[in-house]
């Protein structure tokens, strides 16, 4: 890894001056700040308003409601870092629901069947998402768009609509929807080695690095050695299987396949907790713990109008809001010319 | 400083003066950008603006268009303070400034792009097409442009010196009175060269005041009939540019001299590294080729000759049709640029910031991204080696820069260019294709690159240098391949190379009028192998 080089002629150039350290908050950043400022807001106003708020049952029901849409929400990180976006992810994991319960009940009551089934779904549905992306050259909105209709269409095909099966008499699926471990909920568990494992990916390995390389210049990418395509599937793929994860958790909670209900709405839940994380809608920013704080907020929020008994028809209203908000901050804070249709 | 020294600002006594700035003063936030600037851009003369980058140039452009307000100081106009509160302003006062990247609107006509905003209408609000045809043919005549451009074609067909010569257009629409050229020539080929100077005379002789920034000394002596110098903010000098030569502007500008720019040494071997056999593409067709270790070959030929598809080609983004391309004797199947860097041949590409950076990502980022296949454990990347040596080399290419973790898109332009050498040192291929390795950076970081090529050089790695300026192709290339059209029209050694020479064989067969008024001392053929 050397090169023998002579020192250059150095006559009025300054040495470069090193700057070391970086500490805590720097490492945080400023996004994940103001997030955690949001969040310890937020816990204060409703813990305040309620006594029973702020009490240990409550934040695990907090972090049990978040466990679904934090899976969603993480890779959707990922595939927005790479500059794509999957707004089928409710649909995906609906379908898996489905599938997990029904091959589990018809397969002689068999979970390690069911969730396989669930998951090889989850890879087949990521991968044509990937595929007609990147091969048929479909944006990637309109591509998951119409796999946000079509992969519901599948649900509620094969489950005729309806609630299907029943895995509450499986022990491995009661483990993962009521089990807790050292006092933690199970789905809690999955949620954060999930999360920590894709942090790893995307932080420490080469994979992490030409992920954000690709979202970051696609051109510089390419010329860089890194197989684009290959990347993209691989992302949609990996979708597919948190998503099918998801959808076996769904099925574990309630009970039974849901094909819609439980489902519908977390592709956006998922991305308004991206976009509030940090991540940059036209990809190469972002990261998990900013993700996983916007998760955390956007959870804690909804439980507290919940516990207030304000209408949930307000709480879309406040999601909404907050989606288009994060992202006039994103765009204030890049300094983007606000001449016609934004990039 | 030195001869003229900064000139005292006497609106009264020189009634050809149009503007003038007076203890100009810009600050941002903790950095001092421009400190007690006084110059006059008197009408009817061109006024060189010369400094490396980060000497205030752009600054004081942008205070002059009206996007940045001065710290302290004013803006004189015909000697009165005047306040340029806005881009605005500055357009309704008369002030243009023609910037580095053109901005096209790609599906419409040139006509459509050069009076966007003012179309012409019929009184039923419809484009007047008629009207507006009739605008830019006798527009197109008054510059003498008929030739180069044409009316109908659409934005994303015109070449880049196309694309700068609507908004030369652009800015000649209304009056204007200052017209300043930001670094115009570098897309440009020689011959649109001319014809642009030939503009910018006229321009002159209407007695505008042109305002000219360029880091080209020959376009400078060709044009300017006064060169300012900034220095780290402040005037280091205008000089007259008749009572003046090249080594005192760069001795203003950095302290150094020219002649000590380029690294003269022999170091060339005689092992064959890259060599190309009827190399065809949809851009270039038999190109034959080679390139030895240690060796520098600079590809030279005007815009659009395809050197860049070639270099393209060769890193694997542009399928090969036909023909061999082999790395010390064994051919290659380029199918991506993968291929390529499996193969040991780097690009630095002609845009670095559109094809090589991740502006967004650190220093170390953009070293290591090539290089991380070498940097990694499993899939994990080693990031205290990794460090260590993006560290190492950013302080041998000598990156300015606080940290290695520093965003890209916070350095100067040299910087980046620097990160992107660094990415291809630190991976060592044995051949390395530099696209205009110097567009756009200042002497002192030019400088730094020619010895880094001379020391990759010494190292034994193949260079391709791809370069528009002929004193670098001279200055650089122990040989230098001609193209034009897609082909290659002839080769010069060091000894039999000379500016002309080059031009000659770029301009083989184009009738450009440029070409005819030049001596044709020898024909393609003769240097052709």
């Amino acid at each position: 890894m050397t090169t023998t080089q002579t020192p250059a002629t150095t006559e009025n150039l300054p040495a470069p001056a090193r700057k070391t350290g970086g500490g805590l908050l720097t490492s945080l950043g400023g996004q994940n700040l103001s997030l955690i400022g949001a969040l310890v807001l937020v816990l204060a106003l409703f813990g305040f308003l309620n006594d029973n708020y702020l009490s240990l049952a409550n934040i695990q029901v907090i972090g049990e409601a978040v466990t679904i849409t934090g899976l969603l929400a993480i890779v959707q990180t990922v595939v927005i870092i790479c500059g794509g976006l999957d707004i089928s992810v409710g649909s995906q994991a609906g379908l898996a629901s489905v599938v997990s319960a029904m091959v589990f009940t018809s397969g002689g009551s068999n979970p390690y069947l069911g969730m396989a089934a669930a998951i090889g779904i989850g890879i087949l549905v990521g991968v044509v998402n990937g595929v007609a992306i990147v091969y048929g050259r479909v944006n990637p909105t309109i591509a998951t768009l119409a796999g946000l209709a079509a992969y519901k269409g599948v649900a509620q095909l094969v489950s005729d609509g309806r609630a299907q099966g029943y895995v509450l008499n499986d022990p491995l699926f009661v483990f993962l929807g009521r089990g807790k471990i050292a006092g933690v909920p199970v789905m809690i568990w999955i949620l954060v080695v999930v999360a920590l494992a894709v942090h790893v990916m995307l932080k420490y390995t080469d994979i992490g690095r030409n992920i954000y390389a690709i979202g970051g210049n696609d051109t510089a990418a390419r010329l860089a050695g890194i197989n684009i395509n290959k990347y993209l599937v691989a992302v949609y793929a990996l979708i597919g299987v948190v998503a099918a994860v998801a959808g076996i958790l769904l099925t574990a909670r309630t009970g039974s396949g849901q094909p819609v209900s439980g489902s519908e709405g977390l592709e956006l839940k998922a991305i308004t907790a991206a976009a509030l994380g940090g991540c940059a809608l036209k990809g190469g920013k972002g990261g998990i713990g900013g993700t996983l704080l916007a998760v955390a907020l956007l959870g804690a929020l909804e439980n507290g109008l919940t516990v207030e008994g304000i209408n949930t028809f307000w709480q879309n209203v406040a999601q909404g809001a907050l989606l288009v908000a994060a992202v006039v901050i994103q765009q204030r804070r890049s300094g983007e010319r606000a001449v016609g249709l934004p990039h | 400083m030195t001869t003229a020294g900064t000139e005292p600002p006497a609106p009264a006594q020189d009634p050809g003066e149009e503007i003038s700035v007076e203890d100009i003063t810009k600050r941002f936030g903790a950095v001092q950008a421009l400190s007690g600037v006084t110059l006059a851009f008197p009408r009817g003369r061109v006024t060189a603006l010369m400094g490396e980058n980060g000497a205030g140039k752009s600054t004081l452009l942008k205070i002059l268009t009206g996007d940045h307000q001065p710290t302290e100081g004013s803006i004189l106009w015909n000697g009165r303070p005047r306040t340029l509160s806005s881009p605005h302003d500055a357009h309704k006062a008369g002030i243009r400034i023609i910037p580095q990247e053109p901005e096209i609107i790609p599906h419409v006509s040139v006509a459509e792009n050069v009076y966007a905003g003012a179309l012409p209408r019929t009184a039923l609000r419809r484009l007047d097409r008629a009207e507006l045809r009739r605008r830019i043919t006798a527009d197109l005549a008054r510059l003498g442009f008929e030739k180069v451009i044409h009316p109908d074609q659409l934005g994303s067909e015109l070449t880049p010196a196309q694309r700068q010569l609507v908004e030369i257009l652009r800015a000649l629409t209304g009056e204007a009175k200052v017209i300043a050229f930001d670094e115009p020539t570098s897309s440009l080929s020689e011959n649109e060269v001319e014809a642009l100077f030939g503009l910018i005379d006229r321009l002159r002789d209407q007695g505008i005041a042109v305002i000219y920034v360029s880091h080209r000394m020959k376009e400078i002596f060709r044009l300017a009939d006064r060169i300012a110098v900034l220095r780290d903010g402040t005037v280091a000098g205008v000089l007259e540019a008749r009572d003046t030569n090249e080594g005192e502007v760069v001795r203003l500008m950095v302290g150094r001299d020219l002649s000590s720019l380029f690294v003269r040494q022999d170091v060339a071997r005689d092992e064959v590294v890259l060599q190309l056999e009827g190399v065809t593409t949809d851009d270039v067709s038999g190109i034959d080729l080679h390139v030895r270790a240690g060796e520098v070959v600079a590809l030279a030929g005007l815009m659009g000759a395809g050197r860049s598809e070639l270099a393209l080609a060769l890193a694997g983004d542009r399928p090969i049709r036909s023909g061999r391309v082999c790395v010390n004797g064994s051919p290659l199947r380029l199918r991506s640029p993968r291929d390529a860097i499996r193969a040991s041949i780097g690009l630095a590409p002609e845009e670095r910031k559109a094809q090589a950076l991740f502006l967004h990502r650190s220093i170390r980022d953009n070293t290591s991204l090539v290089s991380l296949d070498r940097l990694r454990r499993w899939r994990f990347v080693r990031s205290r080696q990794e460090k260590a040596v993006a560290q190492d080399f950013s302080d041998r290419l000598r990156v300015r820069t606080p940290s290695i973790e520093h965003e890209v898109r916070k350095l100067s332009g040299g910087n980046q260019q620097k990160v992107v050498l660094a990415r291809w040192l630190l991976r060592k291929p044995k051949v390395l294709i530099l696209d205009e390795p110097t567009r756009g950076i200042d002497i002192g970081a030019k400088a730094e690159i020619y010895r880094i090529i001379a020391d990759l050089a010494r190292e034994g790695v193949a260079l391709l240098v791809i370069s528009s300026e002929l004193p670098e192709v001279l200055g650089l290339a122990d040989r230098i391949v001609v193209m034009q059209n897609g082909r290659i029209t002839g080769e010069l050694n060091r000894a039999e190379a000379t500016e002309e020479a080059v031009l000659n064989l770029a301009m083989a067969d184009d009738l450009a009028p440029v070409a005819a008024d030049r001596p044709l001392t020898d024909s393609a053929d003769g240097d052709a192998r």
